[in-house]
């Protein structure tokens, strides 16, 4: 949605990193949802980058 | 394989290629039609090659349980007479081992099928392929988990002469069995078809007794062929893992899918075939699970690195990727019914689609996961689980445990960096 | 050692809620093995095999239970047994469900949160572009909050951001404010019609802070993350967020916050405001007022003047009546300069600043050079009054304790008050030091108690020595620390405590501009 619409709706907020900025959220009483991340080919250079050329097919 | 030269590169529809992979896999037929002797009807099975669960793996590099099954088989075979005689035998240079799935089959654990073992005969109408499987033996001291002792070879050998002819008879007078079937509705029955297989053996069971009973004229035969059935949960492992595999095969191969047709263990290497890189296996070693669950007397110091075919049962969308449908079996993983639900909606992230023909009842009877992508893989670094059985490492003792187990990256890794150079 | 053992006649469970059960015994203290299993023939003969079968067991039918427990004594097997036979308990009253289904990525997250509109992203800079990109691609907004994104990615995310008309703050954001909600380092203030984009993390949270303790409120507060005004992203996310401000129907008055922006960029926002009719507050800190002007924009000086400029627009305040205030205050602050500068002694000649927030640091700094003359800083505004080693301090000194050098395997310094504790009783025992100024930054992500870890500190600083404490309080009584006991206390322990950095930072400049009060 664009901005002026996110200004208009309720936020919904996805979180990927530190859970204490849901925590934080979820205490002023605003919807959001933890990923349960972990870093793309366990961290390994040679792969992710052989999965981003593949990305655009 | 054809090899692109360097400057040739495919040009391919990845979500396209998936799509058709992903549809042939659901759309199998697969049917126990029959069963015969190993050398008659496995494709390129010789009279002295030894077939074994997972990617290639040398004699010197077999691991305890996978060299127990081969001493097994040999004695069996009638080809050495002692421990002994038969490890000179398989270390010479005169037997020759090559993967199940390079002859169309499947063996759980050490996976070894000999010339003249039976097996089961599972064709795939839909695409007309073939797949074959063993008969399982039972629990404990068996070959499957590198046992070796006279009682092994009786038992085999009371297999191959009693209990094949009276089931090959059985299934052919039921003009066969529908695989898919069974499984389905054992999904329903708390089965998730490769741990926990009680459902499926029950309703095998019930289809082939009378069978029996009206093709095998002594009652202690039918008796003793019976209760051999009822006294192993497993007997169905094999043909579910046959089925699995007969279901996967027409999905090999498929230009530019990132599709894994195959995932196997030989107890040393675990090893993935990726359908638009042909035949290539991608390896990495095989790991002792971290958190399962093991019998009284037993520890992680003597588990076995994870073995056996059986991991075709989730490379199809079953077994660890239903299990969802099988709360008991969920504490292997240390929680409740819901973390089982959690499981296997977490595979959901890294697959294609779902096979709408296996449900899982608890998530309003959704398909299960079912296509493993390994792009999906790499980029959420979300493995793919097994829910697998441990063998101890030494030939011969047994099961000591099971639990969830994790596929390696490694095996991933391998296979994006290849396609990527293939088809990028 | 020693076994202990017990049958429960006609008790069923799984044999995998055994095993578990099992599992879990055999880690109980002196417990050497344990096991549970039904009394079935094959199970005896394990318990045999590992010296279990206790005599009591041999009788054990199908349908019984069997409990063993091998353990290094008597005691240890009775306790252990006990203990077993509690968890085997437990196991059966296992009926509250474990969480829900968390998942994986943002594709999936979109599926458990139908309507997701913002995406904050904090993991290492190296994945933070590729979710950013996955998020912008799914139409959402994002915050990075991650810093060392590479150049490239920074800017390929910026760009699609600006192309799809989705907010990108970041990478570098620690603070927003959207919707009211706290995002990152925020404070909790009041809605209203003020609408700030900031690429200044504690920026913004002065400015937003003093706007709601002054009555007034926020609309939008946009990060944009601290690299966004340099030319290599040429205030991409910053242009974004002043066209949605613009665009914005709540939105009266518009606050700019930012270090000094490149000219090209200058230029950038000045096209943008053309079409605006808004009335603009720019604090751009140390830039030259006449520039600001140039684009249409009410210089402001510092973040406080910004945010009570600003606060005067939305209330309609005429430039007269403020200008007033704003001179009356200021001869207040000048009057309490004096009485603290009678109570030095004449060694003590220097300020030392030591701050959790950069830009409170820069401001310090842009604000005393003008007052006092040459800062050292580990963050300075000229090179050649970088500080040779930022652990030390030379002369006047502000250090911005957020920098590398200090935070690397540590937490933020608004989080972790450990480094700057020291630091202060450091300066409290150095006799040439007039000055200790101190920020202290409250709101959702920063530490949680800032009272109970400080004032103690500043207590035993002021028995060291003879240094004046100068704290400056950001945040709002809507925090979910206690502002006002915060304050308090560190008034009890002996600091003069504003809440406003600008301010605190001219008193410090009025205190040495004429030391012992002449």
């Amino acid at each position: 949605m664009k901005t002026i619409d996110l200004f208009t709706s309720e936020l919904k907020v996805i979180n990927v990193g530190l859970t204490s900025f849901k925590e934080s959220l979820e205490q002023e009483g605003v919807k959001v949802v933890q990923v349960d991340w972990r870093p793309p080919a366990g961290g390994d250079e040679e792969a992710m980058e052989a999965l981003r050329r593949l990305m655009g097919k | 394989m054809h090899q692109p030269s360097q400057r040739e590169v495919r040009v391919v529809d990845i979500a396209e290629a998936n799509k058709e992979a992903l549809r042939r896999l659901v759309s199998a037929t697969p049917k126990l039609v029959g069963m015969g002797k190993a050398i008659d009807v496995v494709p390129g099975m010789k009279k002295n090659m030894l077939l074994h669960s997972g990617p290639p793996v040398t004699w010197d590099r077999m691991c305890g349980p996978m060299k127990g099954g081969v001493i097994a088989a040999l004695i069996y075979e009638g080809m050495a007479h002692a421990k002994e005689e038969a490890e000179t035998l398989a270390a010479s240079g005169q037997i020759e081992f090559s993967p199940c799935h390079h002859h169309q089959a499947v063996g759980p654990m050490a996976g070894i099928v000999s010339p003249s073992m039976p097996v089961y005969i599972v064709e795939n109408a839909a695409f007309g392929n073939t797949s074959y499987a063993t008969m399982n033996e039972g629990l404990g001291k068996v070959l499957r988990m590198g046992a070796y002792s006279p009682d092994v070879i009786e038992r085999l050998k009371w297999m191959e002469e009693v209990l094949y002819p009276t089931l090959d008879r059985a299934i052919r007078f039921l003009d066969g069995m529908d695989m898919k079937s069974i499984m389905a509705q054992a999904l329903h029955m708390g089965d998730e078809l490769h741990n926990r297989n009680r459902g499926a053996t029950s309703l095998f069971y019930r289809a082939i007794a009378p069978a029996i009973v009206r093709t095998t004229s002594d009652p202690l035969v039918i008796e003793r062929v019976l209760r051999f059935i009822d006294g192993n949960d497993h007997t169905f492992l094999n043909l579910a893992m046959a089925t699995a595999k007969a279901s996967l095969d027409p999905a090999r191969s498929i230009e530019g899918s990132t599709m894994v047709v195959c995932m196997a263990r030989n107890g040393t290497d675990f090893g993935i075939q990726v359908s638009g890189l042909g035949d290539e296996w991608f390896t990495a070693p095989a790991e002792v699970p971290p958190n399962a669950l093991y019998f009284a007397g037993f520890t992680k110091e003597d588990a076995n690195p994870d073995i056996g075919d059986s991991s075709i049962m989730e490379t199809a969308g079953l077994g660890g990727f239903a299990i969802g449908a099988a709360p008991a079996i969920v504490q292997f993983t240390g929680g409740t019914p819901r973390d089982a639900l959690n499981r296997t909606l977490s595979m959901y992230e890294i697959t294609i689609g779902e096979n709408t023909a296996y449900q899982v009842p608890y998530l309003n009877f959704r398909g299960t996961p079912t296509g493993i992508d390994i792009r999906l893989v790499v980029e959420k670094g979300l493995l793919p689980f097994i829910d697998t059985g441990i063998a101890h490492k030494d030939p011969g003792v047994g099961q000591v445990g099971a639990g969830l187990v994790d596929a390696p990256m490694g095996v991933f890794k391998k296979a994006i960096i290849a396609f990527s150079k293939m088809y990028a | 050692m020693a076994a202990k053992g017990v049958i429960r006649k006609g008790e069923y469970f799984d044999s995998v809620t055994l095993m578990l059960v099992a599992r879990d015994a055999s880690k109980i203290d002196g417990v050497i093995d344990a096991t549970i299993v039904m009394g079935t023939a094959q199970n005896k003969s394990i318990l045999e095999m590992s010296e279990m079968l206790l005599d009591e067991f041999r009788d054990a039918s199908d349908n019984d239970l069997i409990i063993a427990v091998k353990a290094k004594d008597e005691a240890a097997a009775v306790l252990g047994l006990k203990k077993t036979e509690e968890l085997l308990e437990k196991s059966r009253q296992r009926t509250t469900d474990s969480s829900e289904y968390m998942p994986k990525s943002i594709e999936s997250a979109i599926n458990v949160l139908p309507g997701a509109n913002m995406v904050i992203i904090s993991v290492a800079g190296k994945y933070a572009a590729e979710e950013a990109m996955k998020a912008l691609q799914h139409d959402l907004h994002v915050m990075i909050f991650s810093d060392n994104v590479p150049k490239d990615k920074t800017l390929e995310v910026k760009k699609l951001g600006r192309e799809k008309g989705l907010l990108v703050m970041g990478p570098d954001c620690g603070t927003a404010i959207i919707n009211g909600a706290p995002l990152g380092f925020a404070n909790v203030v009041n809605r209203g019609d003020i609408g700030i984009v900031s690429a200044a993390g504690t920026g913004l949270q002065e400015v937003s802070s003093i706007i709601s303790n002054e009555g007034s409120g926020i609309s939008q507060g946009i990060g944009t993350g601290g690299i966004d005004m340099k030319i290599d992203f040429g205030g991409l996310s910053f242009l974004t967020g002043v066209e949605a401000l613009i665009a914005d129907p709540q939105t009266e008055v518009i606050t700019l916050i930012s270090k000094p922006p490149h000219p090209e960029v200058l230029e950038r926002i000045g096209e943008v405001l053309k079409t605006n009719r808004k009335p603009v507050v720019a604090a751009f800190l140390g830039a030259d007022p006449a520039l600001v002007r140039s684009i249409g924009a009410i210089p402001a000086s510092s973040l406080e003047e910004a945010a009570l400029l600003s606060v005067s627009l939305s209330k309609g305040i005429s430039m007269e009546q403020f200008n007033k205030e704003i001179e009356e205050s200021e001869n207040e602050l000048k009057e309490l300069a004096k009485g603290l500068a009678k109570q030095l002694r004449p060694e003590q000649k220097y300020v030392r600043g030591l701050f959790q927030g950069g830009t409170l640091a820069y401001e310090t700094q842009v604000i005393l050079k003008d007052m006092i003359g040459d800062i050292n800083s580990n963050a300075p505004l000229d090179p050649r009054l970088r500080l040779a080693d930022s652990w030390r301090s030379v002369g006047h000194t502000v250090v911005d304790l957020g920098e590398d050098e200090f935070t690397v395997g540590r937490p933020h310094p608004q989080i972790d008050f450990s480094l700057r504790n020291k630091r202060i009783l450091e300066e409290a025992r150095d006799k040439s030091v007039a000055i200790i100024y101190l920020d202290v930054v409250i709101g959702h992500g920063t530490n949680p108690n800032p009272g109970e870890e400080l004032a103690p500190v500043i207590s035993e600083a002021r028995t060291a020595g003879n240094a004046l404490i100068i704290v400056t309080v950001t945040g709002t009584d809507r925090d979910p620390q206690n502002k006002h006991k915060i304050v308090k206390m560190y008034r009890d322990a002996g600091a003069i405590v504003l809440e406003r950095n600008a301010s605190a930072s001219r008193l410090a400049g009025y205190i040495l501009q004429d030391p012992r009060g002449n």
